[in-house]
């Protein structure tokens, strides 16, 4: 078994740009104990030869904190949209695949433009409305259950698992998918945030919006944070549908 | 009239304070950042921010705060900096609170408190163990709002690259680069707030993110800017030794009752209680890792002989660990398979943070006309050693300083002659040139290998334990290995998402800033803080006394009771080093010892 372990085997699919053809390539580097598969793509940096000896371009992909906080990292590996960061190497079969997650345009072999993300984090108000930066008075006292809840909520890192995993985001449909549209559930969940609540669920009504949710459950089963996605897309849908029949009635 | 425009650098906890500010004022703000402002270093973070709340019936006061942070930074704070930013912390909580940070409750949720290292009140507001994450995100949503409304444009994987300025040696715009496209652009602008963080990639493996690399602040160095205090690097005593980083353990594990300790005769010692019995576990950053180090690097008392201690959390109940440290027990489980409810943690100290930066005057503005500087790239607010939690504190608060200093100073007209299109264009050539440059070099060194060896050194000479011999010696390699530079070799030579070219402009930068904090340490003959230096006798043996402790240079206030002040010579490419006054007239000078309880 630690013969085996020598040495780790990457299958790397690269792309040189948004509009070129993808294609693989092969790296092998030395086994480290607790090695991840960040820590792989910086030996590959070091020492940028292919398995068979061609010397390219190091791989390019994007990271930051290397703590499963900042989300930079996500991409698939053996199949599977995950922070690469804390893809331990002892519990991946190899040899490793990696790929871009192609739910989002790839800029660069594992480099992809998440910019869509943010773009709906703006359609659903992923904020509360303060009058400004300035002291106010106090803040309210929050129900330490339901801050709790905003709590777990609030780690989404926008690292876009959930879309790349759910069936109903891509180029069959407008589904925004999990992240932002939960985020809209974590401001109405606010004391100030949900006063807006009738914005944010109107803004979840139409193309994109709750309704491409196909309940393929997928996003929860991804989660890097473990936030209970499905749970709350189902509140968000049930607020959303009672919105649009108050709607109606107040037409 | 037209809103005045200005640049920030960097979208972490102070440069989207500083934004807010701005827009607030009516301006307008190009914001760049290497990511996402989103996912900026800011969210790292883990423990709380301090504020002096007073909700747990300990009295606590502002001037408690006040004294803790200015006798934590051995008397090298400024301390009307000091003074104003404790000032503010209980407002900017509640400002938090009012954008939605979810902060941990009492069960009548009102905020909690805990403790934190260096301080005997409750004063740490936090959210689980996320605390960072939690208010970079607020402040990043807030952010958004201000996209939206108009009055913030983005430059999202944009690279600073340097200032420019114009005929009168005024900061007026900066030259970026696109980090996809590789466009090179100037962009004017009436000021330059740089808010670009630490500089922990200097030393290789920290626990700062990949992005802090303190390239942008020595950019601004080389341009002019001094910086003040660079040798006062804080090495964290908590961290999980790791090959690519070391992964932080919040001090927040020993404020909610964690026991540092190794086996001592068959049982286990509890040595920071011992040798602290005022503080115990909780004694500041610069004590704990000096007494690790010791431990296990003099005394060979290390986990297996090895540089490493336990961190137990075991002892406490594991539902109260989940809500209050949910985040770091999940960091620690993820990275090394161990659950740290049931068996101790291993850690050892890593450097961290920064306590000096860029040099600035208490409006935020450096040495360069109309360039400020913001957050954990500038040298205010710690002094010799920062206390536990007043990171985002003094983030969060020199952006509330630096934005509206930076648009009363447009209002006084302050900012000179505009940009010629002609000085822009010049600007953007000069960056294009070097990169053009970098991108053809065909040399035999890998960036990345030299930035590691680089790291090695910084470690073995620049970290915990310091000694001119050693200090001498690491300069010496930093010049051969700025002379290596130029053999580099870049496997890369194309014009899209050059990574490693960016990469190789990025590490000339750090080496010049190794050079900085280095000589920076070299000079002071003294110990304080995060800085200890060890004696060495003629022949150059480190002195130990009769018991064969080692023997650290005393804290002098006499000679160097100031302000390290370091500016570049462009002829030598060496750091020249001086010091500057600086106030300390409110609290007295007096000895640190967290052995015994603090005197005021």
């Amino acid at each position: 078994m630690a013969e085996q372990k020598k040495t780790i085997t990457f299958i790397i699919e690269r792309q040189d740009s948004p509009t070129s053809a993808p294609y693989t390539q092969e790296f092998e580097i030395p086994y480290r104990p607790a090695l991840n598969v960040v820590a792989s793509l910086m030996e590959i940096q070091k020492n940028p030869v292919t398995k068979d000896g061609k010397k390219v371009a190091p791989v390019t992909w994007e990271c930051n904190c290397l703590e499963k906080v900042c989300g930079a990292c996500m991409m698939v590996i053996n199949g599977k949209a995950r922070q690469a960061c804390c893809a331990l190497i002892d519990e991946l079969e190899q040899p490793i695949r990696l790929a871009p997650a192609r739910t989002f345009p790839v800029i660069r072999d594992l480099l992809i433009d998440r910019s869509v993300m943010f773009e709906s984090l703006k359609r659903v108000q992923a904020w509360v409305e303060v009058d400004g930066t300035w002291e106010v008075k106090d803040a309210p006292i929050q129900n330490p259950y339901t801050a709790t809840t905003a709590y777990e909520i609030s780690h989404c890192m926008t690292c876009g698992c959930c879309l790349e995993a759910c069936p109903n985001v891509g180029p069959q449909s407008d589904f925004i998918g999990a992240s932002p549209s939960v985020q809209a559930y974590l401001f109405n969940l606010h004391p100030l945030g949900k006063f807006d609540k009738e914005k944010r669920l109107n803004a979840l009504m139409g193309k994109g919006g709750i309704t491409g949710c196909g309940n393929s459950q997928n996003c929860v089963e991804v989660c890097p944070k473990n936030i209970k996605l499905t749970t709350y897309l189902a509140q968000l849908n049930r607020d959303v549908n009672k919105q649009a029949l108050k709607n109606i009635f107040n037409k | 009239m037209a809103k005045n425009k200005i640049i920030v650098v960097g979208g972490g906890l102070s440069g989207l304070m500083a934004t807010l500010k701005i827009c607030e004022a009516g301006g307008e703000v190009d914001l760049f950042s290497y990511c996402p402002v989103k996912r900026s270093h800011s969210l790292c973070a883990q423990g709380g921010i301090n504020a002096c709340m007073d909700t747990k019936g300990e009295h606590d006061s502002i001037y408690e705060h006040f004294d803790d942070t200015v006798y934590g930074g051995d008397f090298l704070a400024d301390q009307l900096a000091v003074k104003g930013m404790v000032e503010a912390a209980p407002k900017l909580i509640k400002m938090f609170d009012r954008m939605g940070v979810p902060f941990t409750r009492t069960p009548e949720g009102v905020l909690d408190l805990r403790n934190f290292g260096g301080q005997k009140n409750k004063r740490t507001c936090f959210a689980g163990s996320t605390t960072g994450q939690q208010l970079l995100y607020a402040l990043d949503e807030q952010v958004r709002r201000w996209e939206v409304k108009g009055g913030v444009n983005k430059y999202e994987f944009w690279e600073f690259v340097k200032i420019i300025k114009n005929k009168d040696g005024i900061c007026r715009g900066i030259v970026a680069q696109s980090m996809n496209s590789m466009e090179i652009k100037a962009f004017p602008a009436d000021v330059v707030i740089l808010a670009t963080g630490g500089p922990g990639q200097v030393f290789g493996r920290c626990t700062a993110s990949t992005i802090c690399n303190g390239s942008a602040v020595s950019a601004v160095y080389q341009q002019g800017a001094a910086i003040g205090n660079p040798e006062f690097i804080q090495i964290h005593p908590t961290a999980i030794p790791g090959s690519d980083k070391n992964r932080l353990m919040s001090e927040a594990c020993r404020g909610e009752g964690g026991r540092v300790w190794v086996y001592r005769d068959g049982k286990p010692w509890y040595f920071l209680e011992e040798m602290y019995p005022a503080y115990g576990n909780l004694v500041p950053r610069d004590v704990a890792s000096r007494a690790i180090f010791k431990v296990c690097v003099h005394m060979g008392m290390g986990i297996d002989g090895d540089r490493r201690v336990y961190l137990d959390l075991s002892h406490i109940p594991a539902d109260y660990l989940e809500r209050k440290l949910g985040g770091i027990i999940e960091i620690y489980s993820e990275f090394v398979g161990k659950d740290p409810r049931k068996v101790p943690m291993e850690i050892f100290p890593s450097v961290h943070y920064s306590m000096g930066g860029i040099y600035v005057d208490r409006r935020h503005f450096t040495t360069v006309p109309g360039l400020m500087a913001s957050g954990e790239c500038d040298h205010q607010y710690h002094g010799a050693n920062r206390l536990g939690a007043n990171s985002l504190l003094s983030a969060a608060y020199s952006g509330t300083v630096s934005g509206p200093e930076a648009m009363k100073y447009c209002k006084e007209g302050k900012q000179g002659a505009d940009l010629t299109e002609a000085e822009l264009e010049a600007a953007r050539q000069e960056v294009q040139a070097e990169y053009d440059k970098i991108r053809q070099m065909n040399g035999s060194e890998n960036a990345h290998k030299l930035h590691q060896e680089m790291g090695e050194i910084m470690y073995e000479f620049v970290s915990i334990e310091r000694d001119n011999i050693g200090l001498d010696k690491c300069l010496a390699k930093l010049k051969e290995i700025l002379k290596r530079w130029n053999d580099i070799g870049v496997t890369d030579h194309g014009n899209w998402a050059n990574q490693e070219a960016m990469f190789v402009r990025q590490l000339r930068n750090m080496i010049l800033y190794a050079m900085a904090i280095t000589k920076a340490a070299r000079c002071r003959d003294e110990s304080r803080g995060a800085h200890a230096k060890i004696v060495l006798d003629a022949q150059g043996q480190r002195v130990t006394d009769a018991d064969g402790e080692l023997q650290f240079m005393p804290r002098n206030d006499e000679r160097f009771m100031k302000t390290t002040v370091v500016t570049y010579d462009p002829k030598t490419e060496e750091p020249i080093v001086n010091y500057e006054e600086f106030e300390h007239s409110l609290i007295k000078a007096r000895p640190r010892n967290y052995a015994v309880a603090k005197k005021e």
